[in-house]
This record gives structure tokens, sequence and C-alpha cells, in this order.
């Protein structure tokens, strides 16, 4: 997967959880809490659909790695550079 | 001190109690507000119109493993009240009850804030919770070669008991008392009692209070009724709940949902609420008998009580909504307790609401309710349908058969709910008079 793809995944599990999510504003670099309406229930979402889609187990201690798109896609990058 | 000394303290206490109870007694409770989702209507006036025709909106479904059945689906705007989001992360119950709650709250013209939110009690039965959920949880990870690691994180949530009522409080911002009455199909009935005694306790000053099913999404309470021989069915499914019918053969399961705002009476009169009628007698009672088979001696005892309570006669009955279900013996032994009670009375009127909606479950004693609530302004008794020979073991004078009965007027009305294990309810809602 390239970094885009990361990316687009990413949102497409977002507006699974909440079909409402607006990304026009969207910020990659800045915590994606403060800019959709996720809250910490949500993220285990996105962990969860990581773990159905691509067999990725994310350790809790790494959950703050998945905050803002960009730090999302640095560290899934090597996770699923072979998908 | 001695027994002889403490004994007068003792009596003057057990006095004072005992009036304190007789003034919570005498505070008269009201319905103001009706909110429900019924299989064929989203709202109280439609909901009647469906009755008084005996328009049936039964429907096949095909369940998860089981095939297709009978079933009442409710539809409605779900996302009227709350976001997708929402309704996603919570559970279908939690759907249905936010709805009717806020519909609830919008017909008894009460903004939130009119009572303080901390004062403000929800009271919701339920016949099970969590059955669909569990249900849906096991088969996700039976896609993942039943995995456990792929058990959601919302099952706990979503499953525990209070989760409709704390849906409610969620979406409406109230920060009053907010559980679960558990009182398998009797629910409906028992939670409306809970918001009277609490309301009378001085415990909460408005109640949300009624009952929610959402049965049909679970295969394993289908299956059960199967095993049970007590899942209706028919070639036209409109025709599968028919109840004190010959033909009958079981239940239909129905989702759906019915909250009342109820509050106290001199509240109501001086916020120039609409009164839909009085709370004047309840019961609730237990066969201790058997897990599902119904006893109409205790029945009879049930609505005698109401009565009591009521301070009124059976003569003084105009309707009597039955519990019936479509089963053979539940029928007959219903009918049986009414003829215990009302065999010498001026005989009300019966009719049966599951035969239009099928049986909504923990909510079918407050919709089957809400449903003849109009009967108070229009004097209609909406019709038992579906009976085409009646079964001579469940015959009663004045049974309201296939077409409505217009009255001179309607005053009372009694609610039968009963369920498995043993439980019984009755409720006597009066026509409100000054």
């Amino acid at each position: 997967m390239t970094r885009d793809d990361i990316k687009d995944l990413i949102l497409e599990i977002i507006k699974d959880i909440d079909e409402d999510a607006n990304f026009a504003t969207l910020q990659s670099d800045q915590p994606l809490r403060d800019q959709l309406d996720l809250d910490s229930m949500d993220f285990l979402d996105i962990v969860m659909e990581l773990r159905k889609r691509h067999k990725l187990q994310i350790p809790e201690e790494d959950y703050p790695q998945l905050a803002s798109l960009d730090s999302c896609v640095n560290y899934l990058e090597p996770m699923l550079k072979n998908v | 001190m001695n027994s002889t000394t403490t004994q007068p303290i003792y009596n003057k206490l057990t006095s004072i109690r005992q009036s304190t109870i007789m003034d919570y007694n005498q505070q008269r409770i009201v319905i103001t507000g009706v909110g429900l989702v019924a299989p064929g209507a989203d709202n109280l006036k439609d909901f009647r119109t469906q009755l008084l025709t005996g328009t049936s909106k039964i429907r096949e479904i095909d369940l998860r493993y089981f095939g297709p059945a009978p079933a009442g689906i409710c539809t409605f705007d779900e996302t009227r009240y709350r976001k997708k989001k929402e309704n996603k992360r919570g559970t279908r119950a939690g759907c249905l009850g936010v709805y009717c709650a806020h519909e609830a709250m919008a017909d008894a013209a009460l903004d939130i804030d009119f009572y303080k939110r901390s004062r403000i009690g929800v009271y919701v039965g339920l016949t099970e919770h969590g059955t669909v959920e569990t249900e849906n949880e096991i088969y996700n990870i039976s896609q993942f070669n039943y995995d456990v690691k792929y058990w959601t994180h919302h099952h706990n949530p979503r499953t525990v008991l209070n989760n409709p009522a704390g849906e409610i409080t969620m979406s409406l911002g109230i920060t009053g008392p907010h559980y679960a009455i558990g009182a398998a199909c009797a629910a409906g009935n028992a939670s409306l009692i809970q918001g009277v005694q609490m309301l009378r306790l001085g415990e909460v000053d408005m109640a949300l209070a009624g009952g929610i099913s959402e049965s049909t999404g679970s295969f394993g309470i289908f299956a059960s009724f199967k095993a049970q021989g007590a899942l209706g069915e028919a070639e036209d499914p409109r025709m599968a709940c028919r109840p004190f019918d010959m033909a009958r053969n079981g239940i239909v399961v129905s989702e759906g949902a019915c909250i009342y705002v109820l509050e106290r009476l001199e509240k109501a009169l001086e916020r120039g609420a609409k009164i839909y009628g009085e709370i004047v007698g309840y019961c609730i009672n237990s066969d201790a008998r058997d897990f599902v088979l119904p006893y109409d001696k205790r029945q009879a005892e049930c609505m005698q009580q109401a009565l009591d309570r009521a301070g009124l006669q059976p003569s003084d009955i105009d309707i009597i909504n039955t519990h019936a279900t479509g089963t053979r013996q539940g029928d007959i032994e219903e009918c049986k307790a009414i003829r215990q009670i009302f065999g010498e009375a001026p005989s009300p009127y019966i009719n049966n609401t599951k035969s239009i909606i099928g049986h909504a479950m923990g909510a079918a004693g407050v919709l089957e309710l809400a449903g003849n609530l109009p009967a108070f302004e229009d004097s209609m008794v909406h019709p038992t349908i579906n009976v085409t020979h009646l079964d001579p073991e469940c015959e009663l004078p004045n049974m309201v058969i296939n077409k409505p009965t217009q009255l001179p007027s309607v005053s009372t009305i009694l609610n039968n709910s009963f369920g498995m294990v043993g439980i019984n309810s009755v409720i006597i809602v009066k026509k409100y008079r000054e």
C-alpha cells in the first residue's frame, strides 16, 4: 500500500463509523479527534477494522500513533507495505 | 426502655408512616404525552386509525439460521432525533426508545428544561435485552474462526440492561434516574407502574415510562417459540396472529416501543397540559407456579387488586384490552380470569391489539394501552381481527370482533399484560375528570 492508499483506508474506515464525517477541511497533521466527531470508542473501531481487514494487531501502547492522519500513515506504512 | 414504654412511640410512628403513605397514594398521576412506534405506525394518530380499521402490517421476514417467519417490523424516521453514527453505536432498542421519548416530550408540549433534568426519571420495560447484540456478535466472530479478538468493544455498553433507558437519557440530557424493568411481557405495564410509584414517592417530578422491544432481531426468540410449539404461522402473515380463534397457532413476534410522559395532576393542570388519562389502578403479582404456563386464578386476583386500588367495581370498566397472544392455553386462561371477575358485571367491551400488530413483548402492554386511550375521545373500541371461528372456551359477552364498536362513552380502560415465569400486570386508566 502506498501512503495515499493508507490515508484512503483510514478515511474509508472513519466514513464507515460516521458517514456524516466531513473531510473537506481535515488537516492531516492535526489530531483527528479535534477535527471530527470521534471518541475513544471510535478509535477502538478503527483498530478493530484494521484487524478485520488486514489482520493487524495494534498493541494498546501504540494507540497514540493513530492520533492524526499523518501519524496513522507513518505508523501503518511498514505494516502494510506488502499489501 | 421496656416494651411497655416503646409501644406508644412505635404506634405513633407507624401511624405517621401510614398517613404519609396515604398522602402519597392520593397523589393523582396522569399521562400527558405519548410517543410510539408500532408495526404500521409511528405516532398515536396513525396507530389509532390502523387499529380502528384493523389493518395488519405483519409480514414475512427472513431470519439468520431460522428462515422465514411472520413478524412485526417498524418503519420510522430513525434519524429525526439523533445521528446515524449514534444509531450505529447504540442498539435497535435504543434507537426505538430515543425516537419515542422525544415524540412523547413533543406530544406533551414539554420543553426538557420545564422540570429539573435531575428530577426526571426514565423507566423502560424490557422482556429481554442483549439477545440480539449477542447473537450478532457470535455471528461476527464466526466469520473469524471464533477468535474472540474480533469480539466488539461495544458489546458491554450495548447489552447492559439499562442500555435503552440510558440511550434516552443521553439523547435528552436527562440526569435523573434511569433503569430497566425486567418483567417478561408484562414489562411495559410494570414500567408505567414504576413511574407512577416514583412520582408518588416524590423521587422524581416527571417520568418517561414505557416499554421497548427489539426482539425481531433475534433468531433465538423465534426458534425458542417454535420449539415450544408457540410460534404463530399462516400462509398470509397478516393472519398469523389470531387470538381467540379456533385456528390460532401461536405468537407473532414484533418490535416496537411506546414511551409515556407521566406527571402529577396539579403540575399538568398548572401548565395546561393535554391529559390523556389518569392511572387510577394497578397491580403486579406472581403465579408462583410454572415457567411458561399462565394461571387464571392469579390473573383474576391481579385484576381484582387493580380494581380495589382504583376503588372501582367490575361494572365500572368500559374496555378490557386483553393480553391474549394467540396461544391456545394463554387465551383460554385469560378468558377464564375475566369471567371470574366480570361475570356478574354489565360486561365491559373486550378487544385485543396483538391480532393487528403482533406481540411487541416488553412494549406490548404500553403500546396496547396507547392504542386504546383515544377511546376516551372517540368512544370507539377497536376490534380483535382474524377471528373466523371464535373458540367457545374464549367466548365472552361484548367481544369486539373484526369491526370496531361505537359506544355512547368510554371512561375506563383495563389493560392486561402477562409474562413468562408467572408475572401478571394490570393497569386501569380513567378518563380525566376533576
